[in-house]
């Protein structure tokens, strides 16, 4: 009974979504007042029913009904508990509706804090978010239900994925969703601006805060990926440049971008056409995401199971969002007045710059990623493309970047003085400098390419330092956004650090180890003690004992394990790692290879964690920027602008 | 062309490449053995203690070799095209038996049918490597002189039986 309340609230849902996509749009076009107010309470009347599907579906694990198909493909009775609830989005149709309900939670919020915003913005911008739930709703009831019935039901589960029965994979879709979903407000925004011709400086204020909130949450979603395929898929990387992972992070670097030019058209009123098509380009990749990984045209281990006709479907959705938004676009962005001039050397070109090596790095990754697709299409070869095409080609656009990103916070708008920027930076220059040459050697072993990225890091991190420096002598007040932006800034400087730290210095080895026998890597002793088989709650584990030790003093007994679970008979590596901040000591097993011996694999990886350190910075960088006072209340009265002539768009 | 349009025009060439790639296998690898001489091999037959099979015994005849195992499901979706195949006495069919157990094996021909002339048993898969074997059930169309013309990845269909071994096989036996 509860799958199919669920499933009727979805359908309930849609029909929702279909009022909230035409209506309001009409009444903005047509100034009908009544329709216009629908707009708001649509939103919330989806939220209400996607929610209440969402938990019917979620119930439906919880009480291990294996009469739901997808209950029974994805779940299994000696399943934790904890991990019975996160399989509701362990699946395509799960997830799927996990999607949806983000965007039903990203529209009340719209439809809540919009109260400065015109009725008439609001309807469009809600309008535009209906039109997209409105494309998910119906792919999940024509080619995905998740509430589809498997009668007679099956005796238990298939379980759900070994490799999900983990805290990581708990948390990593929720927030990759919440930051793929977010995106549709910028680009709802940027839609509304284009249908009404109103695209000026407050419209990026108002887009603002919402989109690096949406930024935010993907920052911290492809961290999480990346941290839960470190310790748990036991190879001891972070980031294979795996076309599922390129697909989250396209959005995030077009986002960055995006957070950018947002700035520079809400203070000066420039860069109108560029910020519009980030933000539709944004969300487009967000959706070309979901695409790759559920239809089956891109080899990945993180794919789902596929069916021609979900691919299709989702394609002709994605054609129809995008191919609709770009054709608008070049309607009705044709027409725009070009922004206030500025000079070679100020903030609008730095950030121009920015903007474009983002993109170009952004273009980048995507032609690696469907490189395959275009050759096989074209009948020309199979082939895979992998670090060393990604590394090759994204390094060296990433670096003009980061050092312009030292730079930039001390150039001022419209005309910059590039001479006093130098003579203020010179001391974050030279420290930095003397860091990138001497660091090396304090870990052993100087090379070219680990001194430069060790310079970018330390570049980055010394201008932000005196980009506050030259403020708080100004201003000994400094505001949220200004604060957020260093410390955004400052972590990425972090993170590129610990990579440049981590691809230089890690040490491994691969050995073959009886029960009492010692090695030493790094500084540290590792005594193996021999594995026993241990039971876990839906599994059996062979979990081996490894003492690691420092000149004589215990620093960790770490217990890698190999679990076979029981329902899907998947050998799985759980890694035994020592969190330190200054390095991990990362122990996995590999095969037994008789008489009680194991092929051991040891690794040390200094200061690998703040790789998502650095995430986390950037992630509390933009929460900081969000939450600046500007944005609250005041943002009732439009900004004044610094260049009056801003303020001028056709229609 | 506007500039403005350049968006537009870029996404539609995507979006042409991207349907083409829904009815594209990306998994799916083609042999690079198609023209090539069929890898020797030495191997026990299933259930014939002490015969050893070498491939050279079939020269002269265009024949089949099918990749199987007991463990594998799709086989069994495949396996009565084969039987079929084999009462037509149209072309010899032997086995492959990939990594697999010699009664599990023999029980499973038992249960469904054998249509195999007789079964090379590569029990490690060395066998498997050498004709690039990576998902089984498989099959080569091998002709008189040892070379191989064809792979069939996955279960052999009555379609592609038809459309292309067949005709295929009759061309080659001229």
């Amino acid at each position: 009974m509860i799958p199919e309340l669920g499933h009727f609230a979805l359908i309930i849902a849609a029909v929702i979504a279909l009022v909230q996509g035409t209506l309001p749009l009409l009444g903005a076009a047509r100034r009908i007042p009544a329709f216009t107010a629908l707009a708001r309470p649509a939103a919330q009347g989806q939220l209400v029913f996607v929610a209440f599907a969402f938990s019917c579906l979620a119930w439906s694990f919880y009480s291990n009904d294996f009469t739901v198909l997808n209950v029974a493909t994805n779940s299994n009775s000696q399943l934790p508990v904890h991990y019975r609830i996160a399989a509701t989005w362990g699946s395509h149709e799960g997830s799927l509706l996990l999607w949806v309900l983000m965007l039903s939670v990203w529209m009340l919020a719209v439809s809540v804090f919009s109260g400065a915003l015109p009725d008439d913005m609001v309807a469009r911008i809600l309008g535009v978010m209906g039109l997209v739930s409105l494309g998910f709703l119906s792919f999940l009831l024509f080619t995905s239900n998740p509430f589809e019935r498997l009668l007679p039901g099956a005796a238990d589960g298939r379980d759900l994925n070994p490799l999900l029965q983990d805290p990581g994979m708990v948390f990593h879709p929720p927030m990759l969703y919440m930051g793929y979903v977010g995106f549709s407000v910028a680009f709802a925004f940027a839609i509304s601006a284009l249908l009404d011709g109103r695209l000026d400086a407050s419209w990026a204020r108002w887009s603002r805060p919402w989109t690096t909130a949406a930024w935010m949450f993907l920052t911290i979603g492809i961290m999480l990926g990346s941290f839960w395929s470190y310790y748990e898929l036991g190879w001891g990387g972070w980031w294979f440049w795996d076309p599922v992972e390129n697909a989250s992070f396209m959005p995030w670097l077009v986002g960055t971008a995006l957070i950018h030019s947002l700035a520079v058209t809400e203070k000066r009123g420039a860069f109108k056409a560029w910020t519009v098509l980030l933000a539709i380009l944004a969300f487009s990749l967000s959706l070309l995401g979901t695409f790759l990984v559920r239809s089956g045209v891109l080899t990945s281990v993180h794919a789902f199971a596929t069916d021609p006709r979900r691919g299709v479907f989702i394609l002709g959705f994605l054609a129809f969002v995008i191919g609709g938004s770009l054709a608008l676009y070049a309607w009705r962005m044709g027409k725009v007045a070009p922004g206030a001039r500025f000079e070679l050397l100020s903030r609008e070109s730095m950030l121009l710059a920015n903007s474009v090596l983002l993109l170009v790095a952004c273009g980048a990754v995507l032609l690696g990623t469907l490189y395959p697709l275009f050759l096989d299409a074209l009948g020309l070869a199979k082939i895979s493309v992998g670090p060393p095409y990604f590394d090759s080609v994204f390094l060296p656009l990433m670096a003009p970047a980061v050092l312009l990103a030292g730079v930039g916070p001390l150039i001022a708008w419209r005309k910059g003085d590039g001479a006093q920027a130098a003579r203020r930076l010179r001391w974050a220059a030279m420290v930095a400098l003397v860091f990138a040459l001497f660091a090396p050697l304090a870990f052993g072993r100087w090379g070219a390419l680990t001194a430069f990225g060790l310079l970018l890091g330390a570049w980055v991190i010394g201008g932000a330092i005196t980009a506050l420096v030259v403020r708080l002598k100004i201003n000994p007040r400094i505001n949220s956004a200004f604060a957020g932006m260093l410390l955004a800034h400052a972590g990425i400087g972090v993170f590129i650090l610990a990579v440049t730290l981590v691809k230089s210095y890690e040490t491994e080895r691969d050995l073959r180890m009886a029960p009492g026998e010692s090695v030493t890597l790094g500084g540290y002793t590792f005594r193996f003690d021999g594995v026993r088989e241990v039971p876990g709650p839906n599994y059996r584990a062979a979990r081996g004992t490894v003492v690691v030790t420092r000149d004589g003093a215990p620093v960790a007994s770490l217990a890698p394990e190999k679990r076979i679970y029981r329902v899907q008979q998947n050998p799985m590596t759980e890694a035994a790692i020592d969190y330190g901040a200054t390095r991990h000591v990362y122990v996995s097993l590999g095969e037994s290879v008789g008489g009680g011996a194991w092929t051991v694999r040891i690794h040390i990886k200094p200061f690998v964690g703040w790789i998502w350190g650095g995430c986390i910075l950037m992630a509390l960088g933009g929460l900081l920027a969000l939450s600046d006072r500007r944005y609250r209340g005041s943002a009732r009265r439009a900004p004044a602008t610094e260049d009056a002539t801003a303020v001028r768009s056709a229609t | 062309m506007k500039r403005v349009l350049l968006p537009l025009a870029v996404f539609l060439l995507i979006v042409g490449f991207l349907a083409v790639g829904l009815n594209l296998d990306p998994r799916e690898v083609p042999s690079p053995l198609i023209g090539k001489a069929a890898p020797a091999f030495e191997l026990p037959v299933l259930g014939q203690d002490g015969r050893r099979f070498l491939p050279t015994e079939m020269r002269g005849k265009v024949w089949l070799l099918n990749v199987w195992a007991s463990w594998c499901v799709s086989c069994r979706d495949e396996h009565p095209v084969l039987v079929e195949l084999s009462k037509k006495d149209l072309l010899p069919i032997l086995g492959l038996n990939y990594k697999d157990n010699g009664e599990d094996a023999q029980r499973w021909l038992k249960q469904f049918g054998n249509p195999y002339q007789l079964s090379a048993v590569d029990a490690d898969g060395r066998i498997g490597i050498d004709y690039g074997v990576y998902g089984v059930p498989e099959t080569y169309l091998i002709d008189a002189d040892g070379v191989i013309r064809f792979k069939q990845i996955g279960p052999l269909t009555p379609a592609v039986l038809e459309r292309k071994v067949l005709p295929m096989a009759a061309a080659l036996k001229k």
